[in-house]
């Protein structure tokens, strides 16, 4: 049998199974168009329960062309990056098991070689060199090929960066090294935040996460990001939702674990969280739970980053265009 | 610049052999008093990195936790009671859960340690003209935006260089370096409980006191454990209003209260200092209700330090507090009938002196953190023989 796919254009209105807050007064009307968030999603990514590299390399090339409208995954790397940079590749290892997959890291590492990257200039980072290890990632830090570590292998550059209410160093793995950033996150909830997806995966970048949890990390999420370097280097997110996870993260929790079986990629962290948020809110409607906002940890920082102050994308559905690939 | 010191193991030899203990004692404080900054062991251009890893000599299990399900713990150190997943920390950063027990990262792992005088805590009723031997480690259970150790108190262990000095290396080093007293400073020393509570210990069998200097965001129970080793607390209130605990230090000021008057409860040395910052914590209102509360739960005798703010961290806007916003809290707290009160941060000022609360003569002179002149006598002034309040 072929594989069939189809494409399906869907804009949530109303967020299907949720009523949305009331915007923020200050949130501005998007006047180049609405954000895109393409939803790609394949049954064959995992074989015999291991994650099939290859179905991940395709599942990832539908995605990118279907969100570039072009039909050579090439054409689409080739509008993030550029021959000669250097590109930072934020995975998230804090869960063990839970964490990115590595298999989606080599697909993004493969095309971005294809893409005139140098491997040498290719880095995959996250806060730890144990947490990347225990990930499946192997360290190398000066190595040839893709170099992989932690924030604790270069430090964190002297200058201090405010926004709002948070005040942090940031990497010299972004600061120094990196001309972009991929930012590879997942799809989980979160026990105090309520979600951890793009937005969050940031807190990685900066020395000082563990101080940004008041309040269910609201305002300090949509602060950190709008952190300068943060908000220029950062181009482009891609969700790692082969599995997800509806309840009991960041930490891994089978029980709570499922197969999503995609991808979520799109350019507005914002609404990427927003759409990641969302699925988790049908899921655990599934499984007979309370909502995010009933357990008392609405992520209302996805707001927040999307008012005027921070302009960093869009939580209103209206101004979301979901785009929803299927395979196999 | 400040000279940067190793630990006292890792000292040069030949520097060793050449510098003679006054030498060493007066380098520091030196240091000290310039720049009343922990010495940080940095590469330059940023901070260090991972030099102590994940070394499990640091490690011990931690005080104050409750296990619950799903290997999550509860911290109860502090009233944050941080519920921690496995493998994570708390808002401290230096506390872990590792597969459901929860572990202290930073027991004999301080970052500093310094000579200073006992006036610079500010402690100013406990043996003056002493020194105290300072460490600290990293993290903090607060987030003060006026910070100024933040390079300290709000990175985590791996993100700064340290040294491995268990408790009882601590205590020799002081009492060979005659410090009277270990003090407990510079970052948050709550965060540190275990080490902290085995160096006073050690302290005391080389008959040398302990000292805290804390801003008491802390539970009732460890603090009135910590009450029975150590010899005199310092407090850091930082304002009356919780609005103000909320937004500048990411605290609560009623556990400060109850832990403030757990102290005096258990006839610990107690001082508190509050740093006065323009337009924040300045009012009129606030001083005279403060100066109000501690008259009525702890009394006139228990010193206060209304403190000049200088601009740090994450509260640069600011202007350093005017000494005449300092001059009209000390009026207001001696009005309210505070017997010990002064002002910081201010040499030269005559409110850094000690005044006898009933004749008005000079007990202890003082120029920024020198004693220039001490003249209580047995615990009394001199000139009237009113007992003076005080470890002496």
């Amino acid at each position: 049998m072929n594989r069939r796919k189809f494409l399906k254009k869907s804009v949530l209105f109303g967020s299907a199974f949720w009523l949305p807050r009331l915007l923020p007064a200050s949130e501005s009307i998007p006047q180049d168009g609405k954000s895109k968030v393409v939803i790609a999603r394949d049954r064959q990514v995992f074989k015999n329960g291991r994650v099939n590299g290859d179905r991940v390399l395709a599942l990832l090339d539908e995605a990118m062309q279907a969100y570039f409208n072009v039909d050579v995954p090439l054409r689409a790397w080739r509008k993030i990056v550029h021959p000669g940079e250097v590109i930072g590749i934020k995975v998230n290892c804090l869960s063990g098991r839970g964490s990115t997959h590595r298999e989606l890291a080599e697909a993004v590492v493969e095309r971005l070689l294809q893409a005139g990257i140098r491997a040498n200039d290719i880095i995959i980072w996250d806060r730890l060199n144990k947490d990347l290890e225990e990930a499946g990632f192997h360290i190398n830090i000066n190595g040839k090929g893709p170099r992989v570590f932690g924030n604790d292998a270069v430090g964190f550059a002297p200058e201090l960066y405010v926004f709002g209410q948070a005040g942090s160093l940031l990497t010299r793995t972004l600061t120094n090294l990196c001309d972009g950033v991929i930012n590879i996150g997942l799809l989980r909830d979160h026990s105090i935040a309520g979600v951890s997806i793009s937005l969050k995966n940031l807190f990685g970048a900066i020395h000082n996460p563990n101080k940004y949890h008041l309040n269910a990390g609201d305002p300090y999420i949509a602060d950190v990001n709008a952190f300068l370097p943060i908000r220029r280097k950062v181009r482009f997110t891609i969700v790692d939702a082969l599995e997800a996870q509806y309840h009991g993260g960041p930490a891994y929790m089978p029980p709570w674990r499922w197969k999503f079986n995609g991808l979520i990629i799109g350019q507005d962290r914002v609404a990427i969280d927003y759409t990641g948020w969302q699925i988790i809110e049908t899921k655990r409607k599934e499984a007979g739970m309370k909502s995010l906002k009933e357990e008392g940890r609405e992520p209302t920082y996805i707001f927040t980053a999307s008012d005027k102050k921070h302009g960093l994308g869009y939580s209103n559905p209206e101004w979301i265009e979901t785009i929803h690939i299927r395979s196999g | 610049m400040i000279e940067k010191f190793s630990t006292i193991d890792q000292w040069p030899d030949k520097q060793k052999q050449g510098m003679k203990r006054r030498t060493f004692l007066k380098l520091a404080s030196a240091a000290c008093v310039v720049a009343g900054m922990p010495v940080l062991n940095l590469p330059s251009g940023s901070l260090a990195l991972g030099a102590t890893g994940s070394d499990n000599r640091y490690v011990r299990k931690a005080r104050y936790w409750e296990s619950k399900a799903h290997k999550q713990i509860q911290c109860k150190l502090c009233p944050r009671h941080c519920v921690i997943d496995d493998h994570e920390r708390g808002y401290c950063g230096v506390r872990e859960n590792r597969g459901g027990t929860y572990y202290t990262l930073v027991y004999a792992r301080p970052v500093t340690y310094h000579m200073d005088p006992i006036e610079k805590k500010p402690l100013f009723h406990f043996y003056p003209g002493s020194m105290a031997f300072s460490i600290a480690t990293a993290g903090c259970n607060l987030n003060c935006k006026f910070c100024q150790n933040w390079e300290i108190s709000q990175v985590t262990p791996e993100q700064v260089n340290s040294f491995y000095m268990p408790p009882e290396k601590i205590a020799r080093a002081a009492k060979d370096y005659g410090a009277k007293s270990i003090a407990y400073t510079y970052n948050e020393p709550t965060i540190f409980y275990e080490y902290m509570y085995d160096t006073a210990i050690a302290g005391h069998k080389e008959e040398v006191k302990s000292v805290v200097i804390t801003a008491a965001y802390i539970e009732k129970e460890p603090i009135q454990k910590l009450c029975a080793v150590v010899d005199a607390i310092k407090v850091d209130l930082k304002a009356f209003s919780e609005q103000y605990y909320k937004d500048v230090v990411h605290g609560e000021l009623k556990p400060v209260l109850e832990a403030v008057e757990a102290i005096h409860n258990r006839g610990r040395w107690l001082e508190i200092v509050y740093l006065v910052v323009p337009t924040l914590n300045d009012g009129e209102k606030e001083i005279k209700q403060l100066s109000r509360w501690i008259k009525r739960n702890l009394g006139p005798d228990v010193p206060i330090h209304f403190t000049r703010f200088f601009p740090q961290y994450l509260l640069k806007n600011l202007p350093p507090t005017p000494v005449e916003t300092l001059d009209r809290c000390k009026a207001i707290a001696d009005a309210e009938g505070l017997h010990y009160v002064y002002v910081g941060n201010v040499p030269g000022h005559p409110a850094e002196n000690t005044y006898c609360p009933r004749c008005g003569n000079v007990l202890v002179e003082r120029i920024g953190f020198t004693v220039k002149a001490m003249k209580i006598k047995n615990g009394r002034c001199p000139y009237c023989g009113t007992r003076i309040p005080g470890v002496w």
